[in-house]
């Protein structure tokens, strides 16, 4: 049986298109109206709210609990103060990663860990011999997005302590319109925005003081269709899609490194130890053979593969999931496994795998489109990610 | 002697800055100088009461060039364009007819009025659909002169004529019926609810001096269904921040090229030397030399007031003075304490997201016409309504809302002329006739602001306040405009060109003249 979250009567209700996915067991609305165009531009434009309740979530305290994680992911997590969050991923023995999310620091010795896969019996693997315990809290806690121009000002109207200054990637423990809730400045949109967690018994307290207060304010609650497109847009990887998680893998080459994944910033090796490290030393001194990178897909090449059969670009609305071959100087150069166009930016674009010479910034691709059943290439640029970057992410 | 500029453009308009964008892209030094004190022209948003923006003048992007948004890259400079998705229209029995976005929603609530007319609809569609594809390439070239039967011209006319062979024979005919027919009688072929056919024909009149029953109408329809060639790309719908947003992202990407922008620095007269322009001449005295001049401001403004008749053959101003312009359209512009409550639909819902048009028949549309003939304002007007605050809240303080009315028939040449007491007189009849749909209005109003044709020309420098720079009227479009023989962007004065929507392909925040003209002077400085 497929679970509901503790929004779902808030959700079904509102879910006119009766467009619904699953995520990790639960079923979350891809889109609430029959189109998700609004909701996109929600994000962008002035407030959407996610429902994010099935995200894996562990609390992870005790003396030991900063130790623990640092020696789990890739990232340092000692040296980030209380309040902060951080983003990393975490690999097995061979520097594959495993998996990647946020690391709340709530307390000296208090931790929640978000993550896209289970990974309680990992983190209890590697805390053997240290003072800390680690409680899968993914059903107890319900959580929210709000993300776009105006979520600090909706916010602003119903929290009881100052939201103006919370900083990127910090969190502030307060209430709600009376409501204990955790209020984290991160998000999977690359705009501005927060998130919300909160008790699963007040999920629908929430909700309904985020409505009435954001309406004014333009707030739309929005799916994962709309979702998948910001995040394309951020250059945000999804775990299954853009990569295959170490633990899933059935063939070696399907894993992924996080140098391959552009993740090389949050590989801190100046730590002594964490699972994965001597792999990763290695690895730090070859130049990477993949890389994770941005397609932009060329206007006037699409124009004209179109238009030899007649019709105008044939553009896709909602982002595709699939692998799409890339090629450059007529040989394959890698794959793209996510796409769509953006309707902010007015450009066709991708996330692709590119092997090396070809995964510079500017390097001359083609990406295979199908038109009228033929299969075609189309000419594409590598790009920087993210597309879209709006200083008011971080300010 | 070199000039600091290579070429000055008169006016900040959308169109000017356009050709200033692609001009300085291309290396070019250049100036834009504009009278007033911000640019943007006719696409501006203004605080025009505290807390609240409106689009003064135009108000939503309907046909602004694909090609543009990429050339200059407008989202990087800031242009967010949101959905405006459906149409409602209020009917005097109490009832509505609605145009949705989504296909079966559509289909049903035609249905509703009548089904013959919903299973129609998707055919309509899809025939003008392939005579928008055929005629498109019209839009972003200078348009070539049949009368000339140079290599050139011909070869040109050659290619728009493979464009249309490629119609079959309906669509041809289609397309003959078009150019000929009024907007109410090409539709009368098609359905048979009166809502649908007025509220279609009504994209058929708008800034003309024309009722749906007159001849020609029915062709501008097909302008409406270019923006659905453009599919997903989605170049129609509300700019982020009002239309003021699509001239400052323009100018912010003509600025990163290295143009420069001058406000208040109206230009006196077009300097003109022996037979070329050689620069301007500003109203403080300030001369500014340049190797070419290219005029945004309509055909009346520039040749009969900047250049001179003097310099101009007299067959050319003959022509000029026949262009005509006969603004017939005004803007209301309300700030709300609250939204509008619809009889016919009650409350807040996705149908005040949309545009609310005010055109319940053809009778309705065509006796508003009828007024305006003889002179005076339509006693009931034909509205085109839509509340940008429902699309982006940050047009008003929160809660509160802005609404943008689009009102025709008001004459420019209204009898007496325009007087303070006419202009709220005319004000008065809008918010009448929207009371008789929405009976809440009168007391949501906290501030009105009334823009008739004599306030547009007075504001925006737009002769007669013709919202195109002269009639979208067939006999003055294509290689007919501004004057036959001169539809290309170049003028009798050597170094003097136009950019202006009155010259091809015509007004609407398209921008394809500001960028027909900088192709155009650029292939010409090669």
């Amino acid at each position: 049986m497929l679970r509901t979250t503790p929004f779902h009567a808030r959700t079904a209700a509102l879910c006119a298109s009766h467009a619904w996915r699953r995520w990790a067991g639960y079923v979350v609305a891809s889109a609430y109206e029959l189109t998700h165009e609004r909701e996109y531009h929600a994000i962008r434009s002035s407030a959407a709210l996610l429902d994010i309740s099935p995200l894996y979530k562990y609390r992870v305290t005790g003396a030991h609990a900063a130790r623990l994680l640092d020696r789990v992911v890739t990232r340092s997590v000692g040296g980030i103060a209380v309040g902060q969050v951080l983003y990393s991923g975490w690999c097995d023995a061979s520097g594959k990663i495993l998996d990647d999310g946020t690391i709340h620091r709530l307390g000296e010795e208090e931790f929640r860990m978000t993550s896209a896969e289970p990974n309680l019996r990992w983190l209890e693997a590697n805390a053997t011999g240290l003072d800390v315990s680690i409680h899968d809290v993914s059903d107890s806690i319900a959580a929210l997005a709000i993300q776009g121009p105006s979520s600090r000002a909706i916010l602003q109207v119903l929290a009881d302590t100052d939201i103006e200054s919370l900083k990127y990637f910090r969190l502030v423990e307060t209430t709600l319109r009376g409501v204990p809730v955790t209020i984290s400045r991160t998000g999977y949109t690359g705009d501005l925005g927060y998130e919300i967690w909160m008790d699963t018994d007040d999920a629908l307290e929430v909700w309904d003081a985020v409505i009435d207060a954001g309406t004014a304010y333009g707030v739309v609650p929005a799916g994962m269709l709309a979702l998948d497109l910001a995040r394309i847009e951020a250059g945000l990887m999804l775990l299954d899609v853009d990569y295959v998680p170490a633990r899933k893998t059935l063939i070696d080459r399907q894993a992924s490194s996080p140098y391959e994944l552009d993740l090389a910033w949050t590989v801190d090796l100046r730590k002594e130890h964490f699972v994965g490290r001597t792999a990763l030393a290695g690895e730090s001194e070859r130049p990477a053979e993949w890389q994770f990178v941005g397609i932009e897909v060329d206007w006037d090449s699409l124009e004209r593969l179109y238009g030899a059969v007649g019709l105008a670009p044939q553009l896709p609305s909602t982002a595709w999931r699939t692998s799409v071959p890339i090629y450059a100087d007529g040989k394959q150069a890698g794959y793209a496994t996510s796409g769509g166009w953006s309707p902010l930016l007015k450009k066709y674009i991708a996330l692709a795998h590119l092997k090396r010479p070809w995964f510079e910034p500017g390097t001359a691709v083609e990406m295979e489109i199908t038109v009228e059943h033929v299969r075609k290439r189309a000419a594409a640029r590598v790009a920087k990610k993210p597309f879209f970057n709006p200083e008011r992410k971080r300010t | 002697m070199s000039a600091k500029y290579e070429v000055v453009i008169i006016g900040a308009g959308h169109n000017g800055l356009v050709c200033a964008a692609y001009l300085a892209r291309a290396g070019k030094r250049v100036l834009v100088v504009e009278r007033s004190d911000q640019i943007g022209g006719a696409a501006r948003s203004e605080e025009v009461f505290p807390g609240f923006r409106f689009s003064v003048f135009s108000y939503v992007v309907s046909l602004l060039r694909p090609e543009i948004i990429r050339d200059l890259e407008l989202p990087r400079h800031g242009l967010h364009i949101l959905p405006l998705e459906s149409t409602l229209t209020p009917l005097a029995d109490g009832d509505y007819l609605a145009q949705w976005a989504d296909h079966d929603q559509n289909r049903r609530e035609l249905a509703r009025h009548s089904v013959k007319d919903a299973e129609a609809y998707d055919e309509f569609g899809r025939l003008m659909y392939r005579m928008a594809r055929a005629v498109k390439p019209f839009l972003g070239m200078a348009p070539p002169d049949p009368a000339s039967l140079t290599l050139r011209e011909l070869k040109a006319l050659a290619r728009l004529g493979s464009n249309l062979r490629g119609l079959g024979a309906e669509q041809f005919h289609a397309l003959h019926k078009l150019l000929t027919m009024s907007a109410a009688d090409y539709l009368d072929e098609w359905f048979e609810t009166e809502a649908l056919k007025a509220t279609k024909s009504a994209s058929g009149i708008i800034g003309t001096f024309q009722g749906p029953r007159s001849p020609g109408t029915a062709y501008v329809l097909l302008h409406h269904y270019m923006g659905e060639i453009d599919g997903v790309f989605r170049a129609w719908g509300f700019a982020k921040g009002g239309n003021g947003s699509v001239s400052a992202a323009i100018a912010a990407a003509a600025r990163g090229f290295g143009a420069e922008i001058r406000t208040d620095a109206p230009v006196a007269r077009v300097i003109v030397r022996n037979g070329r322009a050689t620069g301007v001449a500003l109203e403080s005295g300030e001369e500014i030399q340049a190797g070419l001049v290219v005029s945004g401001a309509d055909p009346r403004r520039t040749f009969m007031q900047l250049v001179g008749a003097e310099h101009l053959p007299s067959e050319f101003v003959e022509g000029i003075q026949r262009f005509r312009f006969r603004g017939s359209s005004g803007k209301v512009n309300l700030a709300l304490s609250e939204l509008p409550d619809f009889s016919c639909l009650p409350g807040n819902g996705p149908h005040l997201r949309g545009a609310i048009s005010i055109s319940p028949s053809v009778d309705y549309l065509e006796r508003a016409y009828d007024d305006a003939k003889y002179g005076e304002v339509s006693r009931e007007p034909y509205m085109d309504i839509v509340i940008p605050s429902m699309i982006d809240p940050s047009m008003a303080p929160p809660g509160q809302h802005v609404m943008s009315i689009f009102v025709q028939y008001v004459p420019y040449d209204v009898n007496g002329g325009w007087t303070d007491a006419k202009r709220e007189a005319f004000g008065d009849t809008v918010i009448d006739t929207l009371a008789k749909y929405a009976p809440n209005i009168r007391s949501a109003i906290l501030h009105r602001q009334v823009i008739t044709p004599a306030d547009i020309e007075r504001m925006v420098g737009l002769t007669e306040g013709n919202i195109f720079q002269g009639e979208l009227a067939l006999q003055q479009m294509f290689f007919m405009r501004p004057v036959p023989g001169w539809a290309k962007y170049a003028t009798p004065i050597d170094g003097l060109y136009q950019c202006g929507s009155g010259t091809h392909p015509g007004g609407g925040v398209m921008g394809a003249s500001g960028r027909n003209a900088a192709l155009t002077i650029l292939g010409e400085l090669k």
